[in-house]
């Protein structure tokens, strides 16, 4: 399609204007960020940095890197992604291949998905879950941020319609040859289904990585927090009473802004390295579920 | 030929795992709503602490700050609501017009990056470049000679700014919905429209428009649902007691009361009363986007 008449023309130019100029807003705020990150304290403080770094220095990071509580607190988030993803991704397989069969065959399946709706419909809020946390002690250890989450059912969901879109003849085929459900679901279904498992994969891997108000209520003591806990009390709440002297003393020398900065890069920054990946898979992500026979 | 001799009760025990994980921590919570019911101590449990009826309800109704967070929630709930349709899209009608496909792919990719990065993370930024003294907004600002202006301790801005920033965060992921939806719309359409002689703008108007109606329709209904959530994560990272006035909703209060100053029964009183007017939102909206869009979720 091409436009000859000129007010057209000049839409074209005007709109490819104000697009690019809202798709920078969207993204000079991090640029910004990343740039009082690497610039000298006094810049920084005196607010004279843009989107390019003022006496360029990796004091902040050389900071940020080297003290207890930030790679403490990675560590726990690390563990967390680890065993969190783990345990997810194999409760949404097993619950969603159960749920895929029709309820002629599997004659129950109405009764457990309504007992999953339900959740998704109701809840009985933060108090009494922190309560039943507390009750089947976990409370401070790292199932407290696994199992109260452990099953997504959005993403059984997900997942259960995609495997109802496999074509049916394969699973018939499978039974005839006389493999059992279990082979049926790990050689058949996982198999296939490998691009849908990548993008609920990717999308676990960023839920665990960015939780941070579980790590915050669930957590008794700072030095077991999440990294997104750790920079939600260091960053927002301004809560500097876990550090040591010798961290205080440091800070001071630098400024809190650009170790601020630092902070909320590095906290970001897996996220920006998924990121391609993360967009490769997305679209196919959104349309997954949307397919019905 | 007979379908299949397979037992089911691996099927079941597929299950098992999933159904005692939710019921002890999505029914057992649940059940948890008796704190409400309850002067709970934690000590005592959900069974030995004493039933004092509806007490709790009383309490929370007596307290003057309930319409204020009522109304705050809503209000600031509908401008999202409403921000999260329009701002959308409008990029998507504006992007489904850019002809040069790498530029239209640079930008979405662009605007949806906010989109997967936490509210801790965007707080952070937000508060550093919203700050009087040395935030860059306002350095802007102050090229035109406009004075710093305290975004987020004054409650005349802080509303605006909860709707803006969750443009900022979420705006995009919505555009690639609606633009999925756009090129899904048959292009012998606008051909045919071509050769009637129809403008662009007759053409946006007669074919673009009425072609995404229904999942436009569909997300409105479905965000309808959350209404009483304003965005716990968004708020909580951005908000201050100078700021309570004006962004203060149900969640955070609920936190403050329930987890800060352990007012259990009254905390959970006030998050029964939510959760019960959500699910009948809820329950509606999914009955309506079924009844006119066809949409189920399973």
């Amino acid at each position: 399609m091409h436009y000859t008449t000129r007010p057209m023309r000049v839409f074209q130019w005007f709109n490819a204007f104000l697009l690019g100029l809202l798709a920078l807003l969207c993204v000079l705020p991090i640029i910004h960020i990343l740039a009082v990150s690497f610039s000298s304290s006094a810049a920084a403080t005196a607010g004279l940095v843009r989107f390019w770094p003022i006496d360029f220095n990796v004091k902040s990071y050389e900071f940020v890197l080297s003290s207890g509580l930030f790679l403490k607190s990675l560590l726990v988030t690390l563990e967390r992604v680890g065993i969190g993803v783990a345990v997810n991704m194999l409760l949404t397989l097993i619950t969603a291949y159960p749920l895929s069969k029709d309820s002629e065959r599997f004659k129950q399946r109405t009764i457990y998905t309504w007992f999953m709706l339900v959740t998704i419909l109701f809840s009985g809020g933060i108090v009494p879950l922190f309560m039943i946390v507390r009750e089947t002690g976990i409370m401070g250890s790292i199932w407290a941020l696994i199992l109260p989450g452990a099953v997504p059912v959005f993403n059984v969901i997900l997942l259960l319609n995609f495997f109802r879109n496999l074509p049916k003849e394969l699973e018939e085929a499978a039974f005839i040859d006389g493999a059992g459900h279990m082979s049926t679901l790990f050689r058949i279904f996982v198999p296939l289904s490998l691009p849908a498992l990548a993008t609920i994969g990717l999308l676990t891997v960023v839920n665990h990585w960015n939780a941070w108000f579980d790590g915050l209520i669930f957590m008794n003591s700072p030095d077991r927090y999440p990294l997104q806990s750790y920079l939600q009390t260091i960053i927002i709440q301004r809560d500097y009473s876990n550090m040591t002297e010798q961290d205080l003393k440091t800070m001071q020398l630098i400024s809190d802004r650009t170790i601020k900065s630092a902070q909320i890069f590095l906290g970001a920054l897996p996220i920006l390295l998924l990121y391609p990946f993360l967009q490769k898979y997305f679209v196919t992500g959104i349309t997954l579920g949307s397919v019905k026979e | 030929m007979k379908r299949s001799t397979l037992s089911n009760w691996p099927l079941h025990l597929l299950l098992l795992p999933a159904v005692i994980l939710l019921l002890v921590y999505c029914y057992g919570p649940m059940f948890g709503i008796v704190i409400a019911f309850q002067k709970f101590i934690p000590a005592k449990g959900f069974l030995g602490s004493d039933w004092i009826g509806f007490d709790n309800f009383r309490y929370i109704l007596s307290l003057s700050d309930m319409r204020e967070i009522m109304w705050n929630t809503v209000y600031i709930s509908v401008m999202k609501i409403i921000a999260g349709v329009v701002v959308p899209l409008t990029v998507s009608l504006l992007l489904n017009e850019i002809r040069h496909r790498l530029f239209k792919r640079g930008v979405q990719t662009l605007i949806y990056l906010p989109h997967f990065l936490s509210w801790v993370i965007l707080g952070g930024i937000l508060v550093d470049i919203l700050s009087p003294s040395t935030g860059i907004v306002n350095a802007f600002l102050g090229l035109f000679g406009i004075n710093p202006v305290y975004f987020l301790g004054e409650n005349s801005w802080f509303p605006y700014v909860l709707v803006i920033s969750d443009i900022w965060k979420e705006f995009g992921f919505s555009t690639i919905i609606y633009l999925a939806a756009l090129t899904g719309i048959n292009p012998s359409l606008y051909e045919a429209a071509v050769m009637d002689g129809a403008s662009r703008i007759k053409q946006i108007w007669h074919i673009t428009l009425p072609g995404i109606r229904t999942i436009v329709v569909l997300l409105m209904t479905l965000s309808l649902g959350n209404v009483l959530n304003a965005g716990f994560e968004q708020v909580f990272n951005l908000y201050s007691p100078q700021v309570y006035d004006s962004g203060d909703i149900i969640d955070t209060y609920v936190y403050r009361m329930g987890l800060i100053s352990a007012q259990y029964g009254p905390a959970t009183a006030i998050g029964l009363f939510k959760s019960v007017i959500s699910l009948v939102l809820i329950s509606t909206t999914y009955y309506l986007a079924y009844k006119f869009a066809k949409y189920r979720i399973f």
